[in-house]
């Protein structure tokens, strides 16, 4: 290798203006919104939402969270900070991406947060693909009490939670890609 | 099909999860190993912002936000390339920035420093590489601001950026510091970066680029996770 990566550094607590400036709402064009699909004309639109935990516990006010999600037919990206719902939550609105490679659908995310010099990835999956999980390499590859971390909990058609702990027993599973 | 597979995080010159000096890192640092992933086309690919329409000033952070003078401070061009650890030159990708006006405030609520907001300066950008991974942007120096970390403890002067480049294993966001900073020394985000990797977050004074009654320069490469090898298997 010829050359050094650079090195990561955190985000900080005031990436909003120019990350995620219309969500915050300050004057200045916003690029990636939660909105991944167009929701006027698009069916079977889903909503993931979820809060950061940190190691007490407390739902994280200035993280920001991205989900990537290729499945061969559909390229989507979403950005939410996690410092304008009143609970702190994250919220997309997506849809179910196919399976792809014989793996369970899922998605990317990518964690950014003040506190973290590097950001971190997880995967997102469906708990009402109990066929396709059991049979997917990743999940088969992370240790059987840590599987659920990685599971966005179906609460009624269409609506997922998903929440992520940075730390501690319920600690989400991240992964070194 | 593709047998390429990109290179993980160089722990040689990355900072860890965990730097205790870095207080807010200890409630949010992954305690566990992290979980090794075979790629797969999600990892492989990534959003690439070919056809973003990008605002005719966004690279111009010294008048995207006039509303009624010229933003107060030293005007600089920030410039360089993206590239990858291979030396491969990164085109067309997107490079997100955000900083801190000349006095060390930011625009953001949270921000409560208690030094002058600029009526003229928002503070955030963004700019594309050329074909031949290039960039540049004009911008305000920013300065040095205070924040709780410990007793005393001031940020360097610094300007933040996001990157994407080939795909979400090659995406960074990271601070380019100046040259010369006295604050370098005395930073606990700086100085979580391994000694060897320090250097490359710092950019280089770059007179030749300084634009003659106008602006003085820097310069800052960017260098992105690279690859093994070649992308094609069957030759
Ligand atoms: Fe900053």
């Amino acid at each position: 290798m010829s050359n050094k990566q650079t090195p990561s550094q955190t985000v900080g607590p005031y990436f909003a203006y120019g990350l995620t400036p219309e969500q915050y709402l300050y004057d200045f064009k916003q690029l990636v919104t939660n909105q991944m699909v167009n929701p006027i004309n698009t069916d079977n639109i889903i909503t993931i939402t979820g809060k950061v935990f940190d190691g007490e516990n407390q739902p994280i006010s200035d993280a920001m969270v991205e989900i990537w999600q290729n499945d061969g037919e559909k390229q989507l990206f979403g950005r939410f900070g996690t410092g304008t719902d009143p609970e702190n939550r994250f919220i997309f609105h997506t849809i179910k991406p196919n399976s792809v490679d014989s793996q369970a659908p899922h998605l990317s995310v990518i964690l950014f947060m003040r506190g973290q010099l590097i950001h971190t990835y997880t995967r997102i999956y469906f708990s009402d693909e109990v066929v396709l999980n059991a049979k997917d390499t990743v999940l088969i590859s992370v240790p059987e009490e840590r599987k659920a971390t990685l599971m966005a909990q179906q609460k009624s058609p269409g609506t997922y939670e998903f929440n992520i702990y940075m730390q501690g027993d319920k600690e989400t599973v991240f992964f070194d890609i | 099909m593709s047998s390429i597979i990109y290179n993980l995080f160089d722990r040689e010159v990355q900072p860890p999860y965990l730097s205790p000096q870095y207080k807010s890192t200890v409630l949010r640092a992954p305690s566990k190993p992290l979980v090794v992933l075979k790629q797969s086309l999600s990892e492989l690919s990534g959003p690439l912002f070919g056809d973003f329409k990008l605002g005719a000033l966004d690279h111009d952070l010294t008048k995207n936000s006039i509303k009624n003078g010229e933003p107060i401070g030293e005007r600089i061009v920030v410039h360089g390339k993206v590239l990858n650890e291979n030396g491969q030159p990164i085109p067309h990708t997107l490079i997100e920035i955000w900083q801190a006006n000349s006095c060390g405030r930011y625009v953001h609520k949270v921000d409560q420093h208690n030094a002058p907001l600029d009526p003229n300066f928002l503070g955030a950008g963004r700019c594309m590489t050329d074909k031949d991974g290039n960039y540049k942007f004009y911008t305000i120096k920013p300065g040095a601001y205070p924040w709780g970390n410990h007793p005393n403890a001031w940020r360097p002067n610094h300007i933040h950026f996001s990157l994407f480049g080939a795909n979400i294993t090659n995406r960074l966001v990271t601070q380019m510091y100046f040259p010369g900073d006295p604050l370098l020394a005395h930073d606990p985000i700086f100085l979580s970066v391994p000694p060897k990797g320090r250097d490359l977050l710092v950019s280089q004074f770059d007179l030749n680029a300084a634009e003659p009654d106008f602006a003085l320069a820097y310069r800052f490469d960017f260098v992105l996770r690279g690859h093994n090898a070649t992308p094609f298997e069957n030759k």
